[in-house]
């Protein structure tokens, strides 16, 4: 293997190594901004280790499909981490798969977990299905006007690309399209992610839930799979914000000097990201379900004018 | 190449000889005669198309083909795409037929439930189903063929009537019948609207060859004319909306095998003729041309999804979402005139493949979908969802297969449905180099109606999958169901096999495409356009590229890691079966699952604006006190309101007209013959007067 396949599995597995840790991160932000101790980071990996271990129950009316999601759902986020910037711009294997490619792979998973969801039989997998159908469909048109904007300043969806551009470019990370583009995007990834004010990572009310919802009939290695797919979820979503917008740090030339300013811009952009999640999360209230449309309206307004104001600036 | 010739005359030869034998022998017999022509047919129009394609230069084949004069017939690689097409979806439904034909295992007739999900009803005779089957496949492989105006017409209208008369396979059912009325109206009213675009482009001789057609000068007036006629015949042939009342009625109540055909290639038919007027023989025309038909396609794309949403009955919902997939290829055929008429040949190339891409993979993954719809019902005696569930565990393959054609309708990587979205995403996001910002301001709007009517289609389809085949069956009878024959499933698992092949190979198809854009005169006069394949296993877009093969394997390779590497870190304890949390409740029915309407239900309140429901609650209390309820009901109808506001007063204005017409009836004789003295007269005056 070349040094450029060495680096992308690097990449990848540091996507997936670190991500259980980056959720750490938020959970004991957001308990220190409440005024609570909250757990170590290293809570995520203990549970990670602590339901691996455990012995998985099924429910009796679940098919083969309930046993496969859970592999399916981490393999495409997975996927997704590998084909996204973490240290370098202009690896081949972002040319595996463009933005486009990385959005279709994350509503991949989405589906086959809603399926999940349903396949028990149970009431409330049925619920929670339903809602994440309902807002992944309507995040869906924010995400390509927001992909139409970031093509149209840099020519291009390949993702090591539009990065590769703005480093060459810096001025157009201030213009008004950019801005607002990163405004719609930053809304989706509160949605896609199942984040406050769309749904409460942290609810125990099955009626409350939405992603928790599908989940609930699982345990086990079944759960530490998609609880760890999540968390990479998170890690990918933050990943993109802060590279594909604020690509600054990101090796160009890979140099070990290089790579170590990476990781350590990476590590700091994430934790700007990680404070502002927990900020949010601690000042907004869970909006009701019917509200989340207006709220992802509001992020497509924003992305169609970023294409618009990307449009006129050319 | 003169074997291009035999195989077109292998084709009419064994469609013929399906027809007949068919027709002539009983039982099984017949049922295997007609499925053996039809599948010997479709395969010599696969090779053909394959052929061609390969070759890549247009041929005339002989009207030896068929002896009738005045037919003339041609073959060039647009007409070979949807060649594919048809021998791809024709052999499937073949195989399916001859299996979907024989008697259904006995089941108790289950009682007719809301959405028209009619129970099972006496079977309809394999022998017109196997006549029907060649003759559609015939007319269709006519249809493409077709090198003047008047084999295009005639293959047109026989096209149209062995669809009605699949449509009419179950005579007996009023829903039936109401729909070859609406499709013998709609499908009559586009065929007027094709006679007279073709008497205007080809100058008032019909059997003129397209050739001649070509090289014609017309005053941008007729042109214009050309197209909002070809704009009106085509899009009642696909459903367009609001074209396509017929559709949702007509689609459902076919056998299976002909729904399949109906929706994965008769609906293709609309597109090939739109592709071969508008831009082959007219080489397309100005902007708004491409605005109105990305206008009609984005207003299809989203009102099909929408009203498939919320349909409970499996058929109709895949009928839905035929109209939002045509809607898609509309869509990119507009954005390609657009770009054209800004002589932006590149996106429009890349617009211009995602279309008959898509039609191709629409081809693959509806017929599966339609055709697993039909095993479903074969079995259980139902289509209406809220009466199944479970399937998965009672018909494993059907299941599977349909798993396979929902993952693809909903455009997950690496499927089929994704490689051709991702091309017209592709050619959408170029809009920016239109030199005009209000028209470039279409394409990111044009994206967007895109994205979102990806998204519904994904919630569509896991309620679509998930209410049908998981969970617990919610009726005896689908709770008693068995799996589909062989030959049925050997029929869905050639179209599932084509769903990963076309989704994992556009760098094998996408080039072939490019054959069938040079067929419509896309070539750009000076240096030949840069290829869109630039990767050895991907393809390239024009402003990304990706590979689905490496996808697919990163895929199943970090599935196979996960496994070994639970396996190392010791995560191997049994599984153990336990009851689904209820919070408590001792027993679990499957009145306690999500309904299909239960579903949908979010995104109903969402677009409540579009849809108009009509909610009905009537809450029965004891008449002592109304704190005890007796009864509630409640009822909740979507009636589509394009319907009402266009076609209903149509129909009035077009029933008093017919009153008025009526009083000329009058039962005589010698009125009638003073009728025709007269129209003569007047016919003779009139030419004299024209001419």
């Amino acid at each position: 293997m070349t040094a450029t396949a060495w680096l992308a599995a690097v990449q990848t597995l540091l996507a997936v190594g670190l991500a259980p840790g980056l959720a750490g991160v938020v959970r004991r932000l957001k308990a220190r901004l409440q005024g609570r101790i909250g757990p170590p980071i290293g809570q995520p990996y203990r549970e990670l280790r602590k339901l691996l271990q455990k012995e998985p129950l099924v429910a009796h009316h679940a098919s083969w499909l309930f046993r496969a999601t859970p592999f399916i759902v981490f393999a495409t986020t997975v996927a997704v981490a590998a084909l996204v910037p973490l240290l370098a711009v202009g690896l081949p294997i972002y040319a595996v798969g463009d933005l486009i490619v990385v959005v279709y792979l994350l509503l991949a998973g989405t589906f086959f977990l809603a399926l999940a969801g349903l396949d028990p039989g149970s009431p409330f997998g049925g619920m929670g299905a339903s809602r994440e159908m309902t807002i992944a469909a309507l995040a869906e048109p924010v995400i390509g006007v927001a992909i139409f904007a970031l093509a149209l300043t840099a020519d291009s969806t390949n993702l090591g690309r539009i990065a590769a551009r703005m480093l060459a470019h810096p001025a157009t990370a201030v213009s008004p399209g950019h801005l607002l583009a990163f405004a719609a995007l930053f809304i989706v990834t509160l949605a896609e992610t199942g984040r406050l004010p769309v749904d409460n990572p942290s609810t125990h009310l099955e009626l409350t839930m939405i992603h928790e919802a599908m989940l609930l009939e699982y345990s086990g290695r079944y759960l530490a799979l998609l609880e760890w797919a999540a968390d990479i979820k998170l890690f990918v979503f933050f990943a993109l914000l802060a590279n594909l917008f604020v690509p600054w740090g990101l090796a160009v030339t890979l140099t070990p000097l290089a790579l170590a300013v990476a990781l350590g811009a990476l590590a700091l952009k994430l934790g700007v990201l990680a404070l502002a999640l927990a900020l949010l999360e601690t000042r907004v209230a869970k909006l009701r379900l019917f509200r989340v449309p207006e709220l992802l309206s509001v992020s497509f307004v924003l992305a169609l004018l970023a294409v618009t104001a990307s449009l006129l600036g050319r | 190449m003169p074997s291009a010739l035999w195989l077109a005359r292998a084709v009419m030869l064994a469609y013929a000889f399906g027809a007949v034998g068919a027709l002539v022998s009983r039982g099984r017999a017949g049922r295997a005669l007609g499925a053996a022509g039809a599948l010997a047919g479709s395969l010599a129009v696969l090779c053909l198309g394959v052929l061609v394609l390969a070759g890549g230069t247009p041929l005339p084949l002989p009207s030896l083909v068929f002896p009738i004069s005045g037919v003339l017939l041609r073959v060039d690689s647009l007409s070979a795409v949807f060649l594919l097409i048809i021998g791809l979806v024709g052999s499937a439904a073949a195989v399916y037929g001859y299996g979907y034909s024989a008697p259904a295992p006995g089941h108790p007739v289950e009682p007719a439930t809301g959405g028209g999900a009619g129970g099972p009803r006496p079977h309809p005779d394999p022998r017109a189903m196997g006549t029907l089957l060649n003759l559609l496949l015939a007319t269709m492989t006519l249809q493409v063929l077709a090198d003047n105006a008047f084999t295009f017409l005639f293959a047109w209208e026989a096209m149209s009537l062995a669809t009605c008369l699949f449509v009419l396979t179950d005579a007996a059912d009023p829903e039936a019948v109401r729909a070859a009325r609406w499709y013998l109206g709609m499908s009559h009213a586009g065929f007027a609207a094709l006679v007279g675009l073709l008497l205007l482009l080809s100058g008032g001789d019909l059997t003129i060859p397209f050739e001649v057609v070509r090289q014609a000068t017309l005053t941008a007036g007729v042109r214009d004319a050309v197209f909002l006629l070809a704009v009106f015949a085509f899009g009642t042939k696909a459903g367009l909306v609001p074209l396509h009342v017929w559709l949702p009625m007509a689609h459902p109540v076919a056998p299976s095998q002909a729904s399949a055909l109906m929706s994965a290639v008769v609906l293709k038919m609309g597109i090939y003729g739109l592709l071969r007027i508008v831009v082959d023989l007219m080489h397309g025309g100005p902007a708004w041309w491409g605005g109105v038909l990305l206008g009609a396609g984005a207003l299809s794309a989203v009102f099909g999804i929408l009203y498939a949403l919320l349909e409970s009955d499996l058929k109709r919902l895949l009928a839905f979402s035929s109209i939002e997939n045509i809607g898609i290829i509309w869509m990119a055929i507009g954005a390609g005139l657009i770009f054209l008429s800004y002589g932006l040949l590149l996106p429009a190339s890349v617009a211009f493949a995602g279309a008959l891409y898509h039609a191709l993979n629409h081809a693959a993954f509806k017929g599966l979908l339609f055709m697993g719809a039909g095993a479903v019902q074969r079995s259980t005696g139902t289509r209406n969802m809220e009466r199944l569930g479970g399937l998965i565990g009672t018909m494993p393959w059907t299941a599977g297969l349909f798993l396979i054609g929902a993952a693809a309708v909903a455009a997950l990587p690496p499927l089929n449905g994704f490689a051709s979205e991702w091309l017209i995403f592709q050619a959408l996001l170029e809009g920016f180099r239109i030199p005009q910002p209000s028209t470039a301001l279409l394409m990111p709007i044009a994206v967007g109606i895109l994205a979102l009517a990806s998204g519904l289609t994904a919630a569509c389809f896991v309620k679509a999958f998930g209410i049908t085949f998981l969970a617990i069956p919610r009726s005896p009878a689908a709770e008693r169901a068995s799996e589909a024959p062989f030959s049925m499933r050997a029929g869905m698992a050639l179209l599932a096999a084509a769903c990963i092949a076309l989704g994992l190979g556009p760098f094998v198809v996408v080039p072939r495409l490019s054959g069938a854009l040079e067929a419509m005169g896309l070539t750009a006069p000076g240096p030949p356009s840069p290829p869109l394949v630039t990767r050895p296993l991907g393809i390239a877009g024009t402003t990304g590229q990706m590979s689905p093969v490496l996808l697919a394997a990163g895929l199943l390779g970090i599935v196979a890691l996960v496994h070994i590497g639970l396996r190392l870190a010791g995560a191997r304890a049994p599984v153990r079966r336990v009851d689904a949390w209820g919070c408590g409740r001792i027993r679990q029915t499957p009145r306690m699952q999500y309904t299909s309407a239960a579903f949908a239900e979010p995104l109903r309140r969402v677009f409540a604006e579009l849809y108009r429901p009509t909610d009905d609650l009537t809450v029965h209390v004891h008449p002592a006190s109304e704190y005890f309820v007796q009864s509630i009901e409640y009822h909740a109808a979507v009636s589509p309101w394009i319907d009402r506001l266009i076609y209903r007063p149509m129909l009035g204005l077009l029933t008093r007209i017919a009153g008025r017409v009526r009083a000329m009836q009058g039962g005589s004789l010698h009125l009638y013959l003073l009728y025709l003295c007269v129209a003569l007269l007047v016919a003779l005056l009139a030419s004299r007067w024209l001419g």
